[in-house]
């Protein structure tokens, strides 16, 4: 026995308040990022991802508080993304209590931010967001590029260089979404999953997609990722984190239980 | 109230420490210090860092908190985490060599790379995550079960020339000493203080400890 993978439920936060959970029937406030964090935390949740989604200068404050309040009590890693671009955003996030940022269309437009974050923080803190697309045609080699404004952008940048790049700058993670697959609740893209984790020194997290528990086994066994993000299934409370790390552990899987 | 000192020596995030130190301990009063006077009044000393070796001697020396550190190391009960654990040995292979404080012989290595588990895939630096450790008696491990799962971040380990000094081991996939004890110090790889239940009910222990074995 080892390291075991991880399970990563990631909350996405606007204005304060969880978005895309709204059904809860056991929780007095649906939307209260501190709530959640909290039940997660006690269903066995290996790490939590916050991410802003709105990223504005007014959003960021509530953020901050947020992150403050589940740290007093949380004790696990957290992780903060969404909007950061400055040493000055990274240090507030840590200052409040998370364990990480996560740096995604900054690092696009900006690499050597990366760089400047890794050696004042540490690579340990440094997580690089990559969010990826594919864009060979049928018959060709799979071929990935990273795309920026929630996939709506693409930058020509090919995401295997892209990921080995940034873990070069200081990235000590690489949280690798597909942008084909965020949503569908069709599981990961494991191709792209497989390819990036093989490709880097570094933890590979795989996110987007995710509909069902053997689509997280998936992530691993096929993928090769070393951690699985998760957002609506845990939200909409179809499953607990507990019966995911159950279900993983049952396919062959180390997990914390 | 007993009291405990978070040493402040500009090198990593010690709120996350002190606000699971707080939370393990309710009835100590946690302070985070960097005044030499203060530290060496507080009851027990707590020694955190993240980042690299070299920044983190560097930050020590200009910080002058060296003697006070290594003062406390001989008197009080003292824990050092991650970084903290690290610059507890003589010298770490990262950025070329560094001296470290020497207060617990020995070296501190990086993992060798190419790491493959079982089935031959390959094992990520750094070693990041829940991980097993698996400790010898000692009062900081009291209620807290045989193997369990702390959470670590680290490239580089500890290698004490004395294996009596060795408090605890964790696999990944060779095995390394991720827990030091020598009379009242004792010094973790992981994190406790990001290790959920387990980690919190080691910071109470130390904070109960009265630094004999």
């Amino acid at each position: 026995m080892s390291l075991a993978k991880r399970i990563i439920p990631c909350l996405d936060v606007a204005n304060g308040r969880v978005v895309k959970g709204v059904q809860f029937v056991d929780i007095r406030d649906a939307g209260d990022p501190v709530e959640v964090a909290r039940r997660y935390d006690r269903e066995g949740a290996d790490e939590i991802t916050f991410l802003d989604i709105t990223a504005t200068h007014d959003n960021r404050d509530t953020m901050v508080h947020v992150v403050e309040q589940v740290a007093s009590e949380v004790f696990i890693p957290l992780t903060v993304g969404g909007g950061i671009k400055t040493l000055e955003d990274i240090r507030r996030m840590l200052n409040a209590g998370a364990d990480k940022v996560g740096i995604n269309s900054a690092a696009v437009f900006n690499p050597e931010f990366v760089r400047e974050a890794a050696q004042r923080f540490g690579s340990q803190c440094i997580v690089v967001a990559i969010d990826a697309k594919k864009v060979s045609q049928p018959g060709e080699g799979d071929r990935w590029e990273i795309f920026t404004h929630g996939g709506r952008k693409a930058t020509g940048i090919d995401a295997i260089e892209w990921a080995k790049k940034m873990v070069d700058y200081g990235a000590g993670e690489i949280l690798l979404t597909s942008m084909d697959r965020d949503g569908t609740r069709e599981g990961f893209d494991l191709p792209l999953t497989r390819t990036i984790s093989e490709s880097v020194s570094v933890p590979v997290i795989a996110s987007g997609g995710v509909g069902n528990l053997d689509h997280l086994a998936e992530g691993v066994i096929q993928g090769k990722a070393d951690a699985v993000l998760a957002a609506s299934i845990f939200h909409f409370a179809e499953y607990s984190i507990q019966e995911a790390k159950e279900h993983m552990a049952s396919r062959g899987i180390e997990m914390r239980l | 109230m007993s009291s405990v000192a978070v040493i402040d020596y500009g090198m990593g995030n010690l709120h996350s420490i002190a606000k699971a130190l707080q939370h393990a301990a309710p009835d100590v009063d946690v302070q985070i210090l960097s005044n030499p006077e203060l530290i060496l009044k507080a009851d027990r000393v707590v020694f955190p860092g993240v980042g690299a070796m070299r920044d983190c001697m560097v930050a020590l020396d200009q910080s002058g908190l060296t003697d006070v550190i290594k003062t406390s190391a001989k008197t009080k009960p003292f824990l050092g985490i991650c970084l903290g654990m690290q610059a507890l040995l003589s010298d770490s292979e990262e950025n070329g060599t560094t001296q470290a404080l020497n207060i617990l012989p020995g070296h501190v290595v990086h993992f060798p790379e190419a790491l493959k588990d079982a089935n031959g895939s390959s094992l990520k630096i750094p070693h990041m995550g829940w991980n097993q450790v698996h400790y010898s008696a000692h009062p900081l491990w009291d209620n807290i079960p045989q193997d369990s799962r702390f959470y670590f971040v680290h490239s580089y380990y500890a290698v004490p020339n004395d294996k009596v000094l060795v408090a605890a081991t964790t696999d990944y996939p060779d095995t390394f000493a991720c827990a030091l004890s020598q009379d009242n110090v004792f010094a973790v790889q992981f994190h406790p203080e990001k290790s959920q239940t387990v980690g919190l009910q080691l910071l109470n222990n130390f904070l109960h400890w009265n630094g004999q074995v």
